[in-house]
């Protein structure tokens, strides 16, 4: 026993000993969100499959759902289903077919209560028959969502849960947290919570507008609003 | 004994009339469960059902493994039931009738048995069992034990044919029970019910014996209804669907628990009948030889069931997109999996307004959350005029205060005016 050589690398290189400045990067599936730049900053390299992930967006439609983009694509080409319960609008196909997402895989949940949204997501994260879950919980409480983090272990399918910014303040069992915010018209993403160590800086990712192209501006001779066609050039922002 | 005599020995017993008519359908629906696990099923009025097995043994993993089975689904349905087994289906009922929970193999056994049960298994009248008593025969023994031209000559020669048949000297032929095409079933509830929870327990018992109907049908069913009976008001009808037929018991308490959980009773339920109508061949399931790791893959179909059950059947929907020049028709709520139409549309935004919201208009400047800026546009939209929904909209991408982008439009028909009808999320 006292022959065997001490080695303190060896010692540091067992899995069950975590050092405090490193990123769980192996054992957790994920799905990758596309990103090099954020991808980086998860553990695993992706969404964690199998968990909860929170997203709050500091204002409706600042590129929340550009953001899920590319992993839910790759998951509707594959054949998994995505399930969308009690979204805010509609999901408009021509949009999501734009994006890569197959909408023959696409389901959407319409509930009629925030119990009603909160069964429905249970349920399609325990049935570990959907390749994604998105859902908008209107306030889900601390006890409400360690029930959905523990309907989704085990399974393969990454849970995405859209709440509000006043949210943010609160504890969640979610193992990612991610707020989004805007710098320079581009997506600023803060990752609140994850495994790992704490990500200080916010990962800023480019721009998302629409491509400007194809549709010149046209000064309309009935329009009312002069104002606004005339100082169409000067307002227009490159990406 | 007198009604008023057995009062009078026990004060608190508790009197019921006979139902002949349900003891039968009772009895029926017993042995529509039983035909399972034999085709060879008879029955022995009022209260006995006869299921010929030495055939269904090995399938069912020998007796032990049937008579398991038998006792856990009768008790499932909420019957107590005695099982006896004997070498003649006679001698079998009579082991029952006593109480006797024997299963005799070999005929070589069966004699000393049969020999101490009663007369009264005889199917005799009275004058005949208070003849016998008096000279003293009480057990089959006693009577076989007698000369045979003598109880001939006295008694005729039914009670001897019986106890033959029994012993297996004369054949004992039967008529195999048929079950009946469609599946009925219905249980009267000792008190009426006003919650719904409660009659998931009567309608459990309900779907076992469905479960067993169809299992000895080899079939499934697509659709069952459930029917509660109120005092005063019409039926409540109860349809539940499933994606693909089934025979699960457990499936089906499954979704009934669902439907149950939401559903406010109008009036107390006295009655609960299931109803099955289009039974369709449903081959078994074969069993899986290794056990995967972690969950097994779920099944899309019984998520969508549940969700259904429990939401409503317009809850759960698909969306596709349509050749159409207006965008509020160009993609639509649908049923799940229609395929993509390869179209080229221009930049368009992840939500659409169920319907366009009116902006306010400030020195020309439309307003959400401050004044917007227009980013990209008019892309002009007209079109419609065919069947009466026409369009004439001029759409833009604006970026609001927030750094958030819509999709807004001004209509170039009558008043004009700036509307908002999509998010860029």
């Amino acid at each position: 026993m006292a022959s065997m050589p001490f080695s303190f690398a060896a010692l540091l290189d067992r899995p069950d000993i975590w050092r405090g400045d490193s990123l769980n990067r192996t054992g957790t599936p994920t799905v990758p969100c596309g990103f090099p730049g954020l991808d980086a900053e998860l553990p695993g390299g992706g969404w964690p499959a199998g968990a909860l992930t929170e997203i709050l967006p500091a204002h409706e439609g600042i590129g929340e759902l550009r953001l899920l983009g590319p992993a839910l694509a790759g998951l509707s080409k594959r054949g998994l289903r995505i399930v969308w319960i009690a979204p805010p609008h509609l999901p408009y196909a021509p949009a999501l077919a734009a994006a890569g997402i197959d909408i023959a895989n696409l389901v959407v949940v319409r509930t009629a209560s925030p119990k009603e949204t909160l069964w429905a997501t249970e349920q399609a994260l325990a049935s570990n028959a959907c390749g994604a879950v998105l859902a908008w919980p209107r306030d889900a409480k601390y006890a409400e969502l360690r029930r959905l983090q523990i309907a989704a272990e085990g399974g393969r399918a990454p849970a995405f849960l859209f709440r509000f910014p006043k949210a943010t303040g609160e504890p969640s069992p979610a193992a990612l947290r991610i707020a989004l915010g805007t710098s320079d018209g581009g997506l600023a993403v803060r990752v609140l919570k994850r495994r790992g160590a704490p990500l200080a800086r916010p990962v800023l990712l480019p721009p998302m507008p629409p491509a400007l192209h194809g549709k010149t501006h046209h000064v309309d001779r009935h329009s009312a609003a002069p104002a606004a066609a005339r100082d169409f050039s000067a307002r227009l922002v490159h990406a | 004994m007198a009604v008023a005599a057995a009062l009078a020995l026990a004060p608190r017993l508790r009197i019921a009339p006979r139902d002949p008519a349900t003891e039968t359908e009772a009895l029926l629906g017993v042995a529509g469960w039983a035909a399972q696990f034999t085709p060879g099923v008879a029955l022995e009025f009022p209260d006995g059902v006869l299921l010929e097995a030495s055939g269904s043994l090995k399938l069912f993993g020998g007796l032990e493994s049937i008579l398991e089975r038998l006792r856990r689904g009768l008790a499932e349905m909420g019957w107590s039931s005695v099982l006896a087994g004997a070498p003649t289906p006679r001698a079998a009922f009579w082991l029952a009738l006593v109480g006797k929970q024997k299963f005799i193999g070999e005929s070589a056994e069966l004699e000393p048995v049969l020999a101490a049960l009663p007369l009264e298994v005889l199917r005799c009248n009275d004058e005949t069992l208070a003849a016998f008593e008096a000279i003293g025969v009480r057990t089959l023994g006693e009577l076989r034990a007698l000369p045979r031209e003598g109880i001939a000559r006295r008694f005729g020669q039914g009670p001897l044919a019986e106890l033959d048949r029994a012993l297996g000297r004369l054949p004992d032929p039967r008529n195999f029970f048929v079950p009946p095409a469609r599946f009925r079933a219905a249980i009267e509830l000792p008190a009426e019910a006003t919650q719904a929870e409660t009659l998931l327990f009567a309608a459990r018992r309900l779907i076992v014996q469905l479960a067993g109907f169809l299992a000895a049908r080899s079939g499934g069913v697509q659709r069952f209804v459930l029917r509660l009976r109120h005092r005063d008001r019409a039926a409540t009808e109860i349809a539940i669907g499933l994606v693909a037929p089934s025979r699960d018991a457990e499936h089906f308490t499954l979704l009934a628990r669902e439907r149950f959980a939401g559903l406010e009773l109008a009036e107390p339920v006295r009655e609960i009948a299931l109803q099955a109508e289009d039974i369709v061949p449903l081959a078994g399931n074969n069993l899986g030889l290794l056990l995967e790791q972690g969950k097994p893959p779920g099944q899309w179909e019984h998520l969508v069931e549940r969700l259904q059950a429990r939401l409503g059947a317009k809850a759960v929907c698909g969306i596709a997109g349509r050749a159409e020049h207006r965008p509020e028709r160009a993609g639509v709520i649908a049923d799940m999996g229609e395929k993509q139409l390869q179209r080229d549309f221009g930049e368009r935004p992840f939500w659409l307004l169920d319907r366009p919201r009116l902006l306010a208009e400030i020195e020309a400047v439309p307003h959400h959350d401050g004044p917007l800026e227009l980013l990209v546009g008019p892309e002009r939209i007209e079109s419609g005029w065919w069947d009466g929904h026409d369009v004439a909209r001029d759409y833009f991408v604006a970026r609001t205060q927030n750094e958030a982008l819509v999709w807004i439009y001004r209509e170039r028909r009558g008043e004009g005016g700036w509307y908002l009808h999509g998010v860029f999320a």
